[in-house]
């Protein structure tokens, strides 16, 4: 754990640990308080960005009680198939059914229960910040199979690593493959691909599919293949580079080139590279030349390029900002925390260590500037009353009556994270019917005991919509 | 040829065609101006009310081209039988070519008042068959562009609108400032230079969060229903929150949370409770029906609609779909019922309403072997108003035969849906800059209004 400097601020301690518990963490719970002035507001931001060395059992067996979290994607998509047959030829749906439904909603109301009873409140906020920068949408078709090993395998290890690493997961995810189309990407037909042969000859109709796609549409006709951006722009345009970030219309046909074979193996729901359906010729990307048969490695190094380019580290480090310090990111802090990414090779730790321990974070300004997006207000307001989430997906359909469902977002733009995004008239009502029906115990899939009045009264407030 | 309207009095009244529609738009302020309505701002503009089926509604079994030979060979089993007297299990003849699924009997009479204007053979031009991507496309109003982050209808508000973030565009929007979005910023600015703020409600949706179609910077409101939209304490808990948010702090949150009892307090004189739908209006008990029971509550109260959304679903048909009666017989009884019954209760008002139906795309032309349809291409829409020109199905029929299919399976796409909606905005709204709302496109004249 590396140590933590003594904080300049203009805050009071006081308003120091108020701030760090609600923009660090998921808001105080009671008692957090006088935990962090014991210990110093430096330790404990020290120890939040060694979540390693935090003691998590009783987060963990709750999510252990979580029974469908761990299934291999392999078993949903099976089970997927299984449910599609039965209903083409209208047999009874099988248990499956209700099995398949599970892990999906408890992907969900895990991500609440997690923010709510995690000790390790700074690493939840980081995941949930890139479920959201990198963010899939459960509603477009068998998206939703991928989600759970999305979050398990591809977001959760990489939250403060390398951001390289973090990118590569995703960009070889299947939930993001299958999101974004790269699955079905295929090169055009003027390009020559690995195997000489064309996918179409290679595969005579009716044997089983190399394609992507797990399930061919019904009635048996597959969508015209060929050269598909959707993914290559965005990875430019949210991903890494930004809208500004110094990119053409050139380069994201070069990258989808590039990007070309990246796709789903259907039977395990894993990523597969298909030399087949790769566009083989010489690329050039941002000014750099990638040669011709470079297979998988063409991607590779798109994403090394992409990774490192300085225009990333700025869009990723104001984002950071944004979520972290203020609706309107300071620039100085930006170029000053990008820099950091830049020196670091991208280490999202270091980045995020420069963000909250910066004179700006603890500035007067910064203090209690954000509103609270659904998910922290639900999470912040369980956290103040002491309760807690049951395991059923009723908990993630409190996030999502307030305009927030979790994977439920349809653009890959991600849900907004200022205020103006999060309140209007509409907004408040659930908003401040929420605090109400909590203050009064009767919030269906939360456990909570007799809740203080004065802590119940003060959830429906305006202050409570800030952090 | 005459043309129905439906009076205040709630009676029908027979109105010839010769007259000039802008005379009947007078007569009926006029009366409002001695009833005393229409004093809140716009309340009594115009007013586009959307519905989205999702799911994919078979076009070929909702109007029916019972004239093409085709159509029969093609759906062995779940044909709607051509029209005749001998029973009810039939489309109901339009115009000798295309008739009604007989579930839509009640459009029957819509038709005939000259209020009914389906559109057959419309679509996007996209050739995807995936529902998320195809209602995404239908609601940005970019066909095969993913890269849209707002909806069509947001642009459209935005483009006519007051608010002062829209004009930045989507990307740039840093230079807010904390209270952009309380009611005292939003004085209008065009129109007779009169100031007068935007209502609250000129955009809603009866859903639980607001839908792709109406995402973007000009404010919307999506509610589940009116119910939910009031603050559920009572006594000194309810007085305590009206009293803080009252104080009339300058921030975003107080600003939104006095706009929120503003709107509160609009709802409760409206006084949803003691709605009764008039001349005989019977909506079902459905989802759909309850809400456009409250779109037409909404309208009624003169609260400042101008645009009302809800959607639909059950259209996906793979299996099982029926003919003149089952499943998809069923959907579309649900959806006649509702919509006709809003077109009653809206009385003279539809005047100045245009209602417009729409769905991502058709289904194939040729039944599969589970007596269902899969994903097609081209399908159909309804646009239903006092100013529509009804009586006629609009849009060129591309036929069924074999070559005359898309990809050699569906029906093939004539109109493209921009058309329909550019139309509908920018004749029923006034809407001018169709090049903002629909970037890129160059509409073609249906002549539907």
């Amino acid at each position: 754990m590396v140590a933590v400097a003594p904080i300049r601020s203009e805050l009071t301690r006081d308003q120091q640990i108020e701030h760090v518990l609600n923009r660090l963490a998921y808001g105080p719970r009671p008692g957090d308080d006088e935990r962090v002035r014991a210990m110093g507001v430096e330790r404990w931001i020290a120890l939040q960005l060694s979540p390693d060395r935090l003691d998590d059992r009783t987060t963990d067996s709750i999510v252990s009680s979580y029974s469908a979290l761990g299934t291999p994607t392999s078993e949903l998509t099976a089970m997927f198939r299984e449910v599609r047959v039965a209903r083409r030829d209208s047999m009874r749906l099988p248990d499956t059914r209700r099995t398949l439904q599970l892990s999906l909603a408890q992907v969900s109301s895990a991500k609440l229960a997690r923010a709510v009873t995690s000790e390790r409140q700074l690493y939840e906020q980081m995941v949930d910040f890139w479920e959201n920068h990198f963010s899939v949408f459960a509603g477009k078709g068998q998206t939703r199979l991928f989600i759970p090993a999305y979050d398990r395998d591809v977001i959760r290890p990489y939250a403060l690593g390398k951001f390289r690493d973090l990118l590569g997961a995703v960009a070889k995810s299947p939930a993001m493959l299958f999101y974004l189309d790269n699955a079905q990407s295929a090169a055009d037909s003027v390009h020559r691909t690995l195997s000489s042969r064309r996918l179409r000859e290679a595969q005579p109709a009716g044997s089983r599919p190399l394609s992507p796609g797990l399930i061919v549409p019904p009635g048996g006709v597959r969508p015209p293949r060929g050269l598909n951006e959707n993914y290559a722009r965005e990875l430019m345009e949210l991903h890494t580079l930004g809208v500004d970030g110094g990119y053409t219309q050139r380069d994201v046909i070069e990258v989808a080139r590039a990007l070309t074979g990246w796709s789903i193996d259907p039977r395990e729901g894993a990523f597969v590279f298909r030399p087949a359906i790769h566009d083989a010729e010489e690329k050039t990307v941002l000014g750099s030349r990638l040669s011709a048969l470079g297979g998988i490695e063409d991607g590779e190094q798109v994403l090394d390029i992409l990774a490192r380019h300085p225009s990333t580290a700025r869009h990723i480090t104001r984002k950071l900002v944004v979520r972290f310090v203020s609706d309107s990111p300071p620039p100085a802090l930006v170029d000053r925390c990008a820099a950091v990414f830049s020196r670091s090779d991208g280490d999202i730790r270091e980045t995020l260590r420069c963000v909250i321990t910066s004179p700006e974070f603890f500035s007067k300004a910064a203090y209690r500037a954000k509103v609270k997006t659904p998910l922290e207000l639900v999470a912040s307001a369980l956290r103040a009353t002491g309760a807690s989430v049951d395991n059923t997906p009723r908990g993630a359909q409190i996030v999502a009556r307030l305009g927030q469902p979790i994977f439920g977002r349809q653009t890959p733009d991600g849900w907004p994270d200022r205020a103006d995004d999060w309140v209007n008239a509409g907004a408040m009502v659930n908003r401040v019917n929420f605090g109400l029906a909590l203050a009064s115990a009767r919030v269906p899939g939360v456990i909570v005991g007799n809740v203080d009045p004065a802590i119940g009264a003060s959830l429906s407030t305006p202050e409570f919509q800030r952090r | 040829m005459q043309r129905r309207v439906f009076m205040k009095n709630g009676a029908l009244a027979l109105v010839t065609m010769g007259l000039n529609p802008t005379l009947l738009r007078r007569t009926i302020f006029a009366q409002e101006l001695v009833t005393g309505a229409g004093s809140l701002g716009n309340a009594r503009g115009k007013v586009l009310i959307c519905l989205f089926q999702r799911g994919a509604a078979d076009a070929l079994n909702v109007v029916v081209p019972f004239g093409e030979q085709a159509y029969y060979r093609l759906r062995p089993t779940i044909a709607v039988p051509r029209p005749t007297l001998a029973t009810q299990d039939a489309a109901i003849d339009l115009d000798g070519f295309f008739g009604l699924h007989p579930s839509l009997a009640p459009f029957k009479s819509l038709w005939t008042q000259g209020l009914l204007a389906p559109v057959h053979a419309v679509g996007s031009p996209s050739n995807t068959r995936s529902h998320f991507d195809a209602q995404d496309y239908m609601e940005s109003g970019t066909p095969d562009a993913k890269g849209t982050r707002d909806g069509w209808l947001n642009r459209y508000l935005a483009t006519k609108g007051t608010c002062e973030e829209c004009a930045k565009g989507g990307n740039d929007r840093s230079a807010k400032g904390g209270n952009g979005k309380s009611a005292g910023a939003r004085e209008a600015g065009g129109g007779n230079g009169t100031a007068k703020p935007e209502s609250l409600f000129r955009a809603v949706s009866m859903t639980q969060q607001t839908p792709r179609i109406l995402m973007g910077p000009a404010p919307s409101v999506a509610m589940n229903s009116i119910q939910e939209f009031a603050i559920r304490a009572n006594g000194p808990a309810a007085a305590n929150i009206e009293a803080m948010y009252a104080t009339g702090g300058s921030d975003l949150v107080h600003a939104a949370g006095s706009e929120m009892l503003d709107a509160m307090k609009i709802l409760r004189a409206a006084n949803p409770q003691q709605y009764q739908p008039r001349n005989g209006a019977e909506y079902p008990r459905s989802p759909l029906g309850q809400r456009l029971r409250e779109i037409a509550q909404l309208i009624k109260s003169d609260v400042g609609v101008e645009i009302a959304f809800a959607d639909v679903g059950g259209w996906d048909t793979h299996v099982n779909q029926g003919g003149a009666t089952g499943q998809l017989a069923q959907r579309l009884d649900d959806f006649a019922k509702a919509t006709y019954a809003l077109v009653t209760d809206l009385g003279d008002r539809m005047a100045d309403v245009v209602i417009l139906t729409m769905s991502e795309f058709g289904r194939t032309a040729r039944q599969n072997g589970n007596g269902g349809t899969d994903h097609g291409h081209a399908g159909c829409l309804f646009v239903i108003g006092g100013g529509v020109k009804g009586g006629k199905v609009h849009g060129r029929w591309p036929g069924l035969e074999a070559e005359q299919l898309n990809e050699g399976r569906d029906l093939a796409l004539t109109t493209d849906f921009r058309s329909v909606f550019g139309e509908v905005v920018r004749k029923h709204l006034g809407a001018s800059a169709l090049d903002r709302i629909f970037p890129g496109f160059a509409p073609s004249e249906l002549g539907l209004l």
